[in-house]
C-alpha cells in the first residue's frame, strides 16, 4: 500500500498514544485516586426474580467508616440507553430482575469497611416465578418481569415486508428452510468497568468513567440526578477495551455520582470480573429460522428471516438489536425479496445489548451457513454462490440501503485466492476442512440514538501563536486507536505529522459532542468533522500566505511543516510563520467542523436502523482440523480481506481486522454467557472460556481499499466488520472437515462428538435446533422497494 | 462483589518440625505456592485465620535418585521446576507442563497439585453466586447440587499429578508433629469430594517417592483450551512388557471423573500377560471405562466425558503398546 499523494495517510505509524500505554503512563478509570476518595459497593441481588418487600440499611449506616448507603428509593428515576426504553433503575425499586442486579449502595473509607456494611444490609425478598429461556417468556402463565400480573414477557416485535416474497419463492427452483441458533456472549474486555465521582462545594458534578458514550452518559446522569446537564462534566478515560460493553449508562455511575453529592467526597467504583458478567449488555442468544429461494444457479429469489432474540431483564439496545438481526442481510446479498419478522423477550438474566456487529453476527452465522448448504444441493461451489449473489457498488437494496463504495468482489477473489481454496474444499483429508463467508458492516448508524437534528460529530480545532495544534473532540479512544485517526486526518490536511498535535477527547466540558464509540461511526463521522474543522484552518493559512508571496491561492501547498508554492515549498514561509500572519490577518485561529449524515432512512418504521453512509465488506476462508473423535477444533489459519475503504494507518487497521478475528473465534469455538435457571454458568475467566494467544492461530490480513466518496480520505469502518464472517467460516470449514452440520454457535467439542454419532448411527449427523416457536409477530408492514429498484 | 483476599496473619516456619506444630491449630492452613487455596479465599470458601508457609523449609525441596533408585520429589518443589527436571520420569514432567500456565507452573508446588482441592461448578463460584444458588455440601450447606438426592459430595478431583504417580507406584512420605509415614498414592485417596484424601490436618506431605520405571508410560489430559485448564479428563497409563511384548504389569488411572483417581483394576488384571493388540484394546478400554460416571459438574457436561473416557483410554493404551513411543523411560 503506497502512501500515494499523502504524507500521513496510508503510513503505519505507532498509535499517538503508544508510548504513553505502553509505558504505564496512561490513566485509566481505576488509576484515578482523587485525595479523600471513598470506596464505593453496590449490593446484588441473589434472586433473579423477586419483589423487594423491604430494605433495612440502618444497622449499615450506623457502622463506622461508612459515609452513606443509598437504594433504590434514592434514584427513583428510570432511565434505559434508548428513548423507548426507560425501564432501568440505578438501584432496583420494589422488584429484582436478575441475579447480580444493583439494589443498594454504600460509600465507606475503605473496601473493607464498605463490603462489612453491605452484609449488615437487610433485603427482604419475595421471590416470584422465574422466566429464564424463550419457552419461558412465551408462557402466558408466568409472571411479566416488566409490569404486574402473568403474560407473555414479549419486549418487542418487527414484521416488514419488501417486495413480494411469495412471488420470490415461487420463482425458485429450490427452496431451503434452515433453523439456527446463537447463544449469547459477552465482551469480556480486559479492564472490568471503573468509574469516579467529585461534587465540588458549587454543586458541581464530574464523573471520570469507562465508558464509550460519555455523551450518552451525561444525559442519563442530568435525568435520574435531576439537575440540569450544565452542572454536570462526563470525562471517559481510555478504556481497556469495550466492544459495547461500555455503551450504556451504568447502576454504577450513576451511583458513583448521587454518592458524591452526598458525602462531599469523590466516590470511587471498580466492578470486579463477576460484577462485569452481571452487568453485560453482550450478544443476544437468537433462535433463527430462513427460508431463501434459488435458482438453479444459485441467484436468491427470496428470503424470509425470523429471529427471536433473548433479551435479558432490560431494554437496553434491544430494539435496535432486534432490527439489526434483519437489517444487513441485503447490503451483503442482492436479495430481491425479503421478509423480517423478529421479536424480543424479557428474561431474569443480565440485560443483552451491542456487542461488536451489534445483532448482525447471528444473522450471518444462518445465512452463511446454508448458503453453504444451498450450493451443495445445487451442486456449485461455495464461492460461485457467493459471488452471485454478492452486492454491487453504488446500488439500493430492496429494503432502501444506499450501497456505495463496495469491494465485496475483490475481497472474495483475494481470499479465496490465497488459500487455494478451490484446491481445498471438499479435498482435503478428513478431520480437516476450509470455510469461506462473507460479511458487511455498517461505517456508523445513520441516526442518533435519540431524535434530534444537531450534528453526529463536532470537532474544534485550535492553532496558538506558536504554531501548537490542538485538537477537541468529544470522540472516546476505546482502544480502537480514534484519537490517533483524528490526529492522522488532521495532520495530513495540514501538512504536519500526528505526533505533533496536543489531542484532547472526550470531556463534555472540553470538547465538543461526539456521540460515541459504537456503531462503528468514528472514523467516518468524527474523521469527517476534523477534516472539516482542518480544512477551514488549512484555507485561511493559504490565504494569509498567498496575500503576502503575491501569489494565487490555488498555486499554494501546505506541507512538511511549511506553506509555499506547489512542488516548491522552500518559497514559502514556516508552518509558524504562516500561523502568524494567519492570526493577524483574520484573527484567532480557532475553527470548527461537524458531520452529520446525509438523510437516508427508507418511508418504513424500523428504516432508521441498518442506514450508513457508507458499509464496509469482509471476505474470509479459514482453515482447521477437527478431531473427529474427541470434536477438538485447531484452528490453523485465517484468510481475511476487508474492504476498508482507505487505510489511514494499516498498522492500526490490521490490529482491529486481527483483534475481530480472534473474537469471533472465541465466540464460534469456546465462549457462552450460559445460564441454569437464573444462575450463570460461571462468571469467572476461567469458566468463561476465551482464547488465550496460544489458541489463536496465524492471521493473513489484506486490505482492499474501495475509496469511498464521502468518508475521510476515502476511509471506512473496521472496527467491526471483519468479525462478521469468521464465525460462518469457522463452521463452514468444520462441515468440509466432517461432513457435519453443527448449526448452533458456539460449537463446542460435545456437539461435533454428538453430531459425528448421530451421522455414524445413520442420522442426519446435524446439531442444532429443532424448530422456532409458532409466534405471531403482529401485522406484517408491506414496503415497496425504492423507485427505480431492478431486481437482479 | 469484590476478590480481595480476606485478612490473615502469614507465618513462614523454617523446619518441619515447627510447621507441623503450628499447623495444628484447626484455624490455621498450610500454603505452598497458592494458587489453589489464594482463589479459594477471595471466594470465601474458607478463611482461615493462619497460613503457614511452606516456603522456606528445605526439607521440601530439591529432586533427587535416592540409594535405592527412586525419584524423591520434595512437595516444595513448583510444577516448572518438575517439568525442567532431568531426573524425573519424562511421563511426570509432560504431565506437569499440561497443568495450568507457565504463571501459575512457576509457583504451584508438587505438594499443592497432589492434595488439590477437590473441583465442582457449584463450589468454585464468587460468594454471591453460592448464596444465589444455595450453599452446598462442601459449602457447608445439606444439599449436593450435582446430585440432590446424595448424601455425600461429588466435587471432582482435578489433579493431574496423582493419577501418574499412581500409575508410576509412587508413595508419599507424610510427616506430623508425632512422626512420620509412608503411603501409597493410591491409598491416599478417597472417592468423596469433601474427604476425598487420607491427610489428617496435622501432617505435612513432604516427598513424592517414585521407584524406579523402565516400562513405558504416558499421560493424555482432556482440556478445552491446552493454555490453562483443569483436566476434564486425565489418564495415566504405566506398562511393562516382556520379549514378546506381552504385558507384564501395568497401571491405568482415570482422572477426573471421580472424586477420587480411579484405578481400572479390571483392566489391569485382564491386560497383564497380553499383548495389546486393537482387540486387547478394545476390551481393556470396555472394562476401564465402564464403571466411570462423570456428573454435570465441570465444563462440556457429563455426556460428554463419558464418551471421552474410552477415546482416551484406548489412545493411551496404543500409545504405551507402540514401540516408537516418545514416552518410553530411560533408565534415570
Amino acid at each position: 500500500m503506497s502512501a500515494g499523494n499523502h504524507t500521513v495517510v496510508g503510513r503505519r505509524l505507532p498509535r499517538v498514544d503508544a508510548l504513553q500505554q505502553t509505558t504505564g503512563q496512561t490513566q485509566f478509570a481505576d488509576d484515578l485516586n482523587p485525595p479523600g476518595a471513598l470506596v464505593g459497593r453496590q449490593l446484588r441481588s441473589t434472586h433473579a426474580h423477586a419483589a423487594i418487600t423491604s430494605i433495612d440499611t440502618v444497622e449499615a449506616a450506623a457502622l463506622p467508616g461508612v459515609k452513606a448507603v443509598i437504594t433504590g428509593a434514592d434514584l427513583p428515576i428510570t432511565y434505559g440507553i434508548l428513548p423507548v426504553s426507560q425501564d432501568e433503575h440505578a438501584l432496583a425499586l420494589h422488584r429484582v430482575r436478575h441475579v447480580g442486579e444493583p439494589v443498594a449502595a454504600v460509600a465507606a473509607i475503605d473496601a473493607e469497611t464498605a463490603e462489612r456494611a453491605l452484609a449488615l444490609i437487610h433485603v427482604k425478598y419475595e421471590p416470584l416465578t422465574e422466566v429464564v429461556t424463550l419457552d419461558q417468556a412465551l408462557d402466558p402463565d408466568r409472571p411479566l418481569i416488566h409490569g404486574e400480573g402473568d403474560g407473555q414477557n414479549v419486549h418487542r416485535t418487527a414484521a416488514l415486508e419488501f417486495g413480494d416474497v411469495a412471488e420470490g419463492f415461487a420463482a425458485a427452483g429450490h427452496v431451503r428452510e434452515d433453523v439456527y441458533f446463537f447463544g449469547g456472549n459477552t465482551h469480556a474486555a480486559l479492564e472490568t468497568h471503573a468509574a469516579v465521582a467529585s461534587c465540588s462545594p458549587e454543586g458541581k458534578v464530574t464523573l471520570w468513567s469507562a465508558t464509550q458514550v460519555p455523551h450518552y452518559v451525561h444525559r442519563a446522569l442530568a435525568k435520574v440526578l435531576d439537575i440540569p446537564a450544565g452542572r454536570i462534566r462526563v470525562i471517559a478515560t481510555p478504556n481497556g477495551g469495550g466492544f459495547g460493553g461500555k455503551t450504556d449508562p451504568f447502576s454504577h455511575e450513576l451511583v458513583a455520582a448521587k454518592l458524591a453529592m452526598i458525602t462531599g467526597r469523590p466516590v470511587k467504583f471498580n466492578l470486579s470480573r463477576e460484577d462485569v458478567f452481571y452487568a453485560h449488555r453482550g450478544r443476544h442468544p437468537v433462535l433463527m429460522w430462513v427460508k431463501t429461494g434459488f435458482e438453479s444457479d444459485g441467484r436468491i429469489t427470496a428470503m424470509h428471516f425470523k429471529s427471536f432474540l433473548d433479551g435479558g431483564a432490560f431494554g437496553s439496545y434491544g430494539t435496535a438489536s432486534l432490527y439489526y438481526t434483519g437489517a444487513l442481510q441485503t447490503s451483503t446479498y442482492r436479495i430481491p425479496n425479503y421478509c423480517f419478522e423478529g421479536m424480543r423477550v424479557f428474561t431474569n438474566k443480565p440485560a443483552c445489548g451491542p456487542k461488536r456487529g451489534h445483532g448482525t453476527p447471528q444473522a450471518r452465522f444462518a445465512i452463511e451457513s446454508q448458503l453453504d448448504k444451498a450450493a451443495a444441493d445445487l451442486g456449485i461451489d461455495p464461492v460461485a454462490i457467493r459471488v452471485r449473489n454478492a452486492v454491487e457498488p453504488f446500488s439500493t437494496t430492496v429494503n432502501h440501503l444506499r450501497i456505495t463504495s463496495c469491494a465485496l468482489n475483490e475481497c472474495i477473489d483475494a481470499v479465496v485466492e490465497q488459500s487455494g481454496f478451490h484446491q481445498k474444499h471438499g479435498q482435503l483429508p478428513e478431520g480437516r476442512g476450509v470455510g469461506l463467508a462473507l460479511g458487511c458492516y455498517m461505517s456508523g448508524a445513520g441516526l442518533p440514538i435519540y431524535f434530534n437534528k444537531m450534528p453526529q460529530s463536532e470537532v474544534q480545532l485550535k492553532v496558538d501563536r506558536g504554531g501548537g495544534v490542538t485538537v477537541y473532540s468529544g470522540a472516546t479512544d476505546i482502544g480502537q486507536g480514534s484519537t490517533s485517526m483524528l490526529a492522522t486526518v488532521v495532520a495530513e490536511c495540514l501538512g504536519l505529522e500526528p505526533a505533533e498535535l496536543t489531542m484532547i477527547t472526550a470531556d463534555t466540558d472540553l470538547t465538543p459532542v461526539d456521540l460515541g464509540s459504537y456503531s462503528s461511526r468514528v472514523t467516518f463521522m468524527a474523521g469527517n468533522a476534523a477534516l472539516e474543522a482542518a480544512t477551514k484552518v488549512r484555507t485561511r493559512l493559504v490565504e494569509a500566505v498567498a496575500a503576502k508571496l503575491e501569489a494565487a491561492v490555488e498555486d499554494l501547498e501546505v506541507a512538511n511543516g511549511r506553506v509555499g508554492v506547489l512542488g516548491d515549498p522552500e518559497s514559502g514561509v514556516s508552518w509558524t510563520e504562516a500561523v502568524v500572519l494567519a492570526t493577524a490577518a483574520t484573527g484567532p485561529l480557532v475553527e470548527s467542523g461537524s458531520y452529520t449524515a446525509p438523510k437516508l432512512a427508507g418511508p418504513y418504521k424500523g428504516a432508521g436502523v441498518g442506514i450508513s453512509p457508507a458499509y464496509s465488506y469482509s471476505a474470509c476462508v479459514v482453515e482447521l482440523e477437527v478431531d473427529a473423535d474427541t470434536g477438538m477444533v485447531d484452528v490453523d489459519r485465517v484468510w481475511i480481506a476487508h474492504d476498508i475503504g482507505k487505510a489511514l494507518n494499516p498498522l492500526l487497521c490490521e490490529g482491529q481486522v486481527e483483534g475481530g478475528v480472534y473474537m469471533g473465534l472465541g465466540e464460534v469455538l469456546f465462549e457462552e454467557q450460559a445460564f441454569r435457571d437464573g444462575l450463570h454458568r460461571g462468571p469467572s475467566l476461567l469458566d468463561y472460556k476465551i482464547p488465550t494467544s496460544l489458541e489463536t492461530p496465524t492471521v493473513h490480513t489484506t486490505l482492499i481499499e474501495s475509496d469511498d466518496p464521502e468518508g475521510p480520505y476515502g476511509a471506512k469502518e473496521v472496527g467491526q466488520g471483519p468479525l462478521l464472517p469468521v464465525i460462518p467460516a469457522v463452521a463452514n470449514a468444520i462441515h468440509d472437515a466432517l461432513g457435519v452440520h453443527i448449526d448452533e454457535v458456539p460449537i463446542t467439542p460435545d456437539k461435533i462428538v454428538a453430531a459425528m454419532r448421530d451421522a455414524a448411527r445413520g442420522g442426519s449427523g446435524r446439531v442444532g435446533p429443532k424448530g422456532v416457536p409458532d409466534f405471531d409477530f403482529g401485522e406484517l408492514i408491506r414496503v415497496e422497494p425504492p423507485e427505480g429498484f431492478v431486481a437482479p | 462483589m469484590t476478590m480481595r483476599l480476606p485478612p490473615f496473619d502469614l507465618v513462614t516456619p523454617t523446619t518441619l518440625q515447627e510447621a507441623a506444630g503450628l499447623i495444628s491449630d484447626p484455624t490455621a492452613s498450610i500454603v505452598g505456592g497458592g494458587t489453589d487455596l489464594f482463589p479459594k479465599m477471595k471466594r470465601r470458601q474458607t478463611t482461615p485465620v493462619t497460613l503457614v508457609s511452606l516456603a522456606e523449609i528445605d526439607a521440601l525441596k530439591g529432586i533427587r535418585i535416592d540409594d535405592e533408585g527412586r525419584c524423591v520429589i520434595g512437595a516444595g518443589v513448583t510444577l516448572a521446576e518438575l517439568a525442567d527436571s532431568p531426573l524425573v520420569p519424562a511421563v511426570v514432567a509432560s504431565a506437569a507442563d499440561a497443568i495450568a500456565s507457565p504463571q501459575i507452573r512457576n509457583t504451584a508446588t508438587v505438594g499443592g497439585n497432589l492434595c488439590l482441592d477437590t473441583r465442582c461448578n457449584y463450589i468454585d463460584m464468587p460468594e454471591l453466586w453460592r448464596e444465589a444458588s444455595g450453599h452446598c455440601l462442601k459449602d457447608g450447606g445439606d444439599t449436593c447440587w450435582v446430585a440432590p438426592r446424595s448424601d455425600h459430595c461429588w466435587a471432582i478431583s482435578s489433579t493431574d499429578l496423582a493419577p501418574v504417580a499412581i500409575a508410576l507406584g509412587g508413595s508419599l512420605r507424610l510427616v506430623a508433629a508425632d512422626g512420620e509415614r509412608i503411603i501409597d498414592v493410591d491409598d491416599f485417596f478417597q472417592n468423596d469430594g469433601i474427604d476425598y484424601h487420607t491427610k489428617s490436618p496435622g501432617e505435612i506431605v513432604v516427598e513424592l517417592l517414585l521407584p524406579a520405571f523402565t516400562g513405558r508410560a504416558t499421560y493424555l489430559k482432556h482440556r478445552r483450551r491446552g493454555s490453562i485448564d483443569f483436566p476434564l479428563l486425565g489418564v495415566a497409563a504405566a506398562a511393562t512388557f516382556d520379549d514378546a511384548a506381552r504385558c507384564t504389569g501395568i497401571r491405568l488411572v482415570v482422572g477426573a471423573v471421580a472424586s477420587a483417581p480411579l484405578r481400572a483394576i479390571a483392566a489391569e488384571e485382564f491386560l497383564i500377560g497380553r499383548e495389546f493388540t486393537d482387540d486387547v484394546i478394545e476390551e481393556a478400554t470396555r472394562l476401564a471405562s465402564n464403571p466411570v460416571r462423570p456428573q454435570d459438574n465441570t465444563d462440556t457436561g457429563s455426556r460428554y466425558r463419558k464418551w471421552m473416557t474410552p477415546v482416551f483410554i484406548t489412545r493411551a493404551l496404543q500409545e504405551i503398546a507402540s514401540d516408537d513411543t516418545t514416552n518410553q523411560e530411560e533408565e534415570p
